[in-house]
């Protein structure tokens, strides 16, 4: 089985609404792709993106699974933070990478600081199978 | 003259409201971290009773739960409030893992439907809640982005944290993964189903919230 990734570059979702951002990643999750979006969603659409894919759930619809990858801002200087949300202000936050999939493929994904590990179900076998990625 | 005295009267009510509002400590994260463990523990330790159920089975906690009237004593300090135990925050519930749990069918899809019904109630709650105490299982991957995505809120929502690495007692249990995970926090490990380091933990709750 093969498995498709999409990737969303942060200008295709600057312009919607939470909204709209939500659905337009929902919906290409239940088509069953792997997205890749450049950026991330703030945390309270992370957490409206939980609460609309709960709503959704039905017997062919089973969830998501969602990691982010975001560069850490702990050891930064004071100045380059600033320069950072200012940054982010103007240009939206395009920082970091965020990746969401079907529960139904994708088993879990396990994440550190740099590295995300995502294992996908295997209708063949009751094994998985690893994609490593290296932030 | 009048505007001064009208802002006077106005800070005296909404101090005296805030006051008689019961303070409302919540209790978050994902599920099968022992969020009613924990519950359950304080409740015994300050009421002598029992909140709710505790089970193997994921999301057995699957509405909003709320103990009123609970008040920890500290020395001659009291902290009053009311304990709400929340469902465990999931962004996949399929109705097949309760059936490999021993579940029977029509069961394992009643309990799938009402644990979606309450991934969305206690994430509606979020915005109701004065201080949250954030269940952690310490023996899992903290890096996971359910517990991000719950921490991020509170951080936005400016709602005080204070993050609890529970079931110590389990060979695997490792508080300090979680301390590096979230540096910026107060974690505290203990078990709540033991009762261990209960001490530390209240200590700590009154910190952040007395």
């Amino acid at each position: 089985m093969g498995l498709t990734l999409q990737f969303v570059p942060y200008f295709e979702i600057e312009k919607l609404s939470s909204l709209g951002r939500i659905r337009k990643l929902l919906n290409a999750v239940k088509e069953g792709n792997i997205v890749l979006l450049e950026g991330r969603l703030t945390k309270e659409e992370e957490a409206e993106l939980i609460k609309t894919t709960m709503e959704e759930i039905n017997s062919d619809f089973k969830g998501i699974e969602l990691a982010v990858i975001y560069p850490e801002s702990h050891n930064v200087d004071f100045f380059k933070k600033m320069k950072q949300q200012l940054f982010n202000a103007i240009l939206g936050d395009r920082q970091g990478l965020t990746i969401l999939g079907p529960a139904s493929i994708v088993k879990e994904i396990k994440k550190d600081p740099n590295k995300i590990q995502l294992f996908t179900s295997d209708p063949k076998s009751s094994g998985r199978r690893k994609k490593k990625r290296r932030g | 003259m009048i505007k001064l005295v009208k802002k006077f009267m106005k800070k005296v009510f909404r101090d005296l409201f805030r006051k008689r509002k019961s303070l409302k400590l919540g209790l978050y994260g994902p599920p099968n971290g022992g969020k009613t463990t924990l519950a359950n523990r304080i409740c015994l330790d300050w009421l002598g009773e029992e909140m709710g159920s505790v089970s193997n089975i994921e999301h057995e906690t699957r509405e909003v739960q709320i103990k009123e009237k609970i008040t920890v004593k500290k020395g001659s300090n009291e902290l009053s409030f009311s304990l709400v135990d929340t469902p465990g925050i999931a962004t996949r519930i399929d109705y097949e893992d309760f059936l490999k749990k021993g579940l029977k069918e029509a069961e394992a899809k009643k309990r799938a439907k009402e644990a979606t019904k309450g991934v969305i109630d206690a994430i509606k709650w979020l915005d109701n809640m004065d201080v949250v105490i954030v269940v952690l299982d310490s023996t899992k991957d903290p890096y996971s982005q359910v517990n991000i995505t719950i921490i991020g809120n509170l951080a936005a929502r400016d709602i005080p944290v204070l993050i609890v690495a529970n079931k110590t007692d389990m060979k695997k249990s490792s508080v300090k993964k979680i301390k590096s995970a979230f540096p910026q926090y107060e974690v505290i490990g203990l078990s709540a189903k033991k009762g261990t380091n209960s001490e530390e933990f209240y200590e700590a709750l009154f910190a952040i919230a007395g």
